[in-house]
């Protein structure tokens, strides 16, 4: 106790003086930050500044070891930084796949080498990841794809296509799951590759999403050579390191809905507000009053379940399935708000761009129409609630599908 | 405020699980009401009960209690509510037992805790008058007339009192006829003018119809007012809570041994993927009502907690478990099929506990447009 008070006065006074005061009070979300890469767009260039320092110290991957480029901190030790952080209310130095999904399943099931080669790159920003895992074919069942990679001596030759792959067009290294054994069954014949995006063959293209928003790419393969040492967890042992991953991701999700999730009952009401009006204190339309409490309450329940997931996990307790719920029910959490916040405007929400429609209300708008996507991205609906039902319920396999 | 249980919580978790396991389970409501048992409940268990310490959980050791908190106690209720357990525990603990802890009146306090306690007193709380909760505080008709001394007479008629027969203190919400002051009064069961009419519904619960035809009481009789009745219908709301998701959680594992035993066309029914799917909302739903009551329970055992804060965490509470649990046994009977139907299968006394509960403090939209006030729309 006493080593962690010591290690949050030095963390303070190192803050204190060289965190970039221009960032102090702009904490940003997971979404908008410094994505590093090779082609990295800073916001200013202290946020360059910002990532260098923290990037040196380890800083931006604090729990990774020290030998891989990490910060070697504790969990207590890290909890300390980021209060700290939270404090002067700096933006994270550095947010990405890399951090959070690859970086971990190489820690988990990485060799040696890959560790070596990969891990500091990620840590100090200089590369960007992006996950190739769904195919035209291959969406929930996802162990059907298709993606060839044939062994031609210490390398593989990929050919096909991933598709959903997000930010592909701004990202340096794919990791992707590829078919290597056509003949087994189908989860037996995948491998997981990391692949420079930077090879001949590889190329990209965004795909326009019904919002007019472009955050997915497919990414076309065409006879790209990729190195035998960069299959991760071994060959043919592709599903099981896609399994640990998944975790990773669908608990980001659903950190991702807890937070977009917040402050719902004080937009919608002030929407309300507007549009609608009060009478004697309350809003007039009953109906509509109804929906926003309805909202609000689901909202407070859900941060609750958040919070009790968090404090389980910490005694001990875990639920079971947690991720699935939090994806369920957060991402619909999440679409009946941005629908009514729609609803509410009425032909104030039915602007699409430019002049005539307050630029908020425009804003609005493309987040109801993204927000449709949120129940299909990461795993659908449908298929977190297989889940439930299997591994928590356990309810019997082998009916109609 | 940490959403999980300590080592003590759990260990009060398990011996309630043990408790109510051994004594029958649903079993033993259904023989109660076929033999039309005039107590409604187990004088034998409530012994027990005080034995435990439980009617003592969320009082403070110098009133003989236990110390413990709401929090404890909705972990007892919780498995109470597994079984349909008929017994007054709520109605003694947290409303007779919160209108006497947080009253004003250190007389009846004295007089009374220490008994509720240790199992000789049976108490519940008369404030319903309408068949909607309608106002906050609830409309109240009886009134209480000066009777010289700082005495008072009451006079009036309340309906779905809980244990209102099997009651040994009543607490009576009254106006006061020149002040039209809302006050809370404890009234003996065997006072003079108290008059009892026991209701049969449908959960078999007992209940009971309470008169007032000139009830005299003296003047520390009074334990308070609207502010008073509104923390003990809040504390209780939070109980009832605590008690609707151990029902609401036993309906559902019943409904989930039946999808994985019972088989149509070749195999279980449990694995065709509509029925999973409509399991698995529920089980999402159960998951987010837990963590409303536990929450709400550990802000009633908050110090100096307002009354709006808790207010809107028992309506939080109220609201979901109210919806869900209504949801969970109609799914319930659904999925059990034609034997749901029936009369000899436990599920139907799950979908009727639920009907009551539901409306017994106020129903979710009333929780709901609740909530709503609090906030400030």
């Amino acid at each position: 106790m006493a080593d962690l008070e010591t290690f949050r006065a030095e963390v303070r006074a190192w803050l204190e003086e060289r965190a970039p005061a221009s960032l102090r009070g702009r904490p940003g979300d997971i979404f908008h930050g410094t994505w590093g890469g090779r082609r990295p767009d800073f916001e200013t260039p202290d946020h360059e500044r910002w990532l260098a320092m923290m990037a040196e110290r380890g800083w931006t991957a604090p729990t990774w070891p020290r030998e891989y480029g990490g910060g070697g901190l504790s969990r207590e030790q890290n909890a300390v930084l980021q209060s700290e952080l939270r404090r002067l209310r700096m933006p994270a130095p550095l947010i990405g796949f890399g951090l959070v999904m690859i970086g971990p399943t190489l820690l988990e099931f990485g060799s040696e080498e890959q560790k070596r080669e990969h891990l500091p790159p990620i840590v100090r920003g200089e590369i960007r990841w992006c996950q190739g895992y769904s195919e035209p074919g291959s969406g929930s069942d996802l162990a059907s794809l298709q993606l060839s990679a044939v062994a031609d001596g210490d390398r593989f030759i990929l050919n096909g296509q991933k598709i959903w792959t997000s930010y592909a067009d701004a990202s340096d290294w794919i990791f992707c799951l590829v078919r290597t054994d056509p003949g087994a069954k189908k989860q037996s014949g995948i491998s997981f590759i990391l692949v420079d995006m930077a090879t001949p063959g590889v190329t990209t293209r965004p795909i326009k999403l019904i919002s007019g928003a472009s955050p997915f790419c497919e990414v076309f393969f065409d006879d790209v050579p990729a190195l035998a040492r960069d299959v991760v967890g071994g060959l043919n042992n592709g599903w099981t390191v896609a399994k640990a991953l998944l975790r990773h991701e669908r608990t980001m999700v659903g950190e991702i809905f807890a937070r977009s999730v917040i402050g719902g009952e004080r937009e919608l009401l002030g929407l309300a507000r507007t549009a609608i009006g009060p009478a004697e204190g309350r809003l007039w339309d009953p109906l509509v009053r109804d929906r926003i409490v309805q909202s609000a309450m689901d909202e407070r329940a859900f941060m609750l379940t958040v919070q009790r997931i968090q404090d389980a996990a910490r005694a001990g307790q875990s639920p079971g399935a947690e991720s699935s719920i939090l994806k369920v029910y957060g991402t619909e959490l999440n679409q009946r708000r941005r629908e009514l916040a729609v609803e509410i405007a009425g032909a104030d929400g039915l602007g699409w761009e430019g002049a005539g429609y307050d630029p908020d209300a425009l804003a609005r708008t493309r987040d109801w129409l993204r927000s449709r996507g949120n129940t299909i991205e990461g795993g659908t609906t449908e298929i977190q609630l297989n889940i439930i039902a299997k591994h928590v319920l356990g309810l019997p396999d082998g009916g109609a599908r | 405020m940490k959403l999980a249980l300590t080592e003590d919580q759990r260990l009060i978790k398990d011996s309630a699980v043990t408790l109510w396991k051994d004594k029958g389970a649903v079993r033993r409501l259904r023989s109660l009401r076929d033999t039309g048992d005039a107590t409604g409940f187990s004088r034998e268990l409530w012994a027990e009960l005080a034995g435990l310490g439980w009617l003592g959980l969320p009082f403070p050791e110098e009133h003989g209690g236990v110390g413990l908190g709401v929090t404890e106690l909705c972990l007892v209720l919780e498995e109470a509510g597994r079984t349909l357990a008929p017994e007054p525990l709520l109605a003694t603990t947290l409303l007779a037992g919160s209108a006497l802890l947080l009253g004003d009146s250190d007389a009846a306090r004295s007089a009374w805790l220490p008994g509720l306690i240790a199992g000789d007193v049976v108490g519940t709380l008369a404030w319903q008058e309408r068949a909607r909760r309608d106002d906050d505080p609830p409309s109240c008709a009886a009134l209480a007339t000066p009777a010289g001394d700082g005495a008072v007479m009451l006079h009036g008629s309340k309906r779905e009192v809980v244990a209102g027969v099997q009651a040994d203190l009543v607490i009576v919400a009254a106006q006061h006829s020149e002040t039209r002051e809302l006050g809370l009064w404890a009234v003996p069961g065997d006072a003079a003018g108290l008059l009892r009419t026991p209701l049969s519904r449908i959960d078999h619960f007992p209940c009971a119809r309470v008169e007032l035809d000139g009830v005299r009481l003296s003047e520390d009789a009074r334990l308070g007012g609207a502010a008073l009745l509104a923390s003990a219908l809040d504390r209780a709301t939070i109980g009832l809570a605590a008690e609707a998701l151990g029902a609401m959680s036993a309906a559902f594992e019943l409904t989930l041994g039946w999808l994985r035993e019972r088989r149509q066309f070749g195999v279980p029914i449990g694995s065709f993927q509509a029925l999973q799917h409509r399991a698995a909302r529920l089980y999402i739903d159960l998951e987010l009502c837990r963590s409303a009551v536990m929450a709400a329970a550990r802000t009633a055992d908050q110090p100096r907690v307002s009354a709006a804060v808790l207010g809107q965490a028992a309506s939080l509470a109220a609201a979901r478990t109210l919806d869900t649990f209504l949801r969970v046994a109609d799914e319930a009977v659904q999925l059990h099929g034609g034997v749901g139907m029936t009369d000899e299968h436990d599920i139907g006394f799950y979908l009727k506990r639920a009907r009551v509960v539901a409306s017994t403090f106020g129903d979710a939209a009333w929780h709901r447009d609740r909530w709503a006030r609090l906030a400030g729309y």
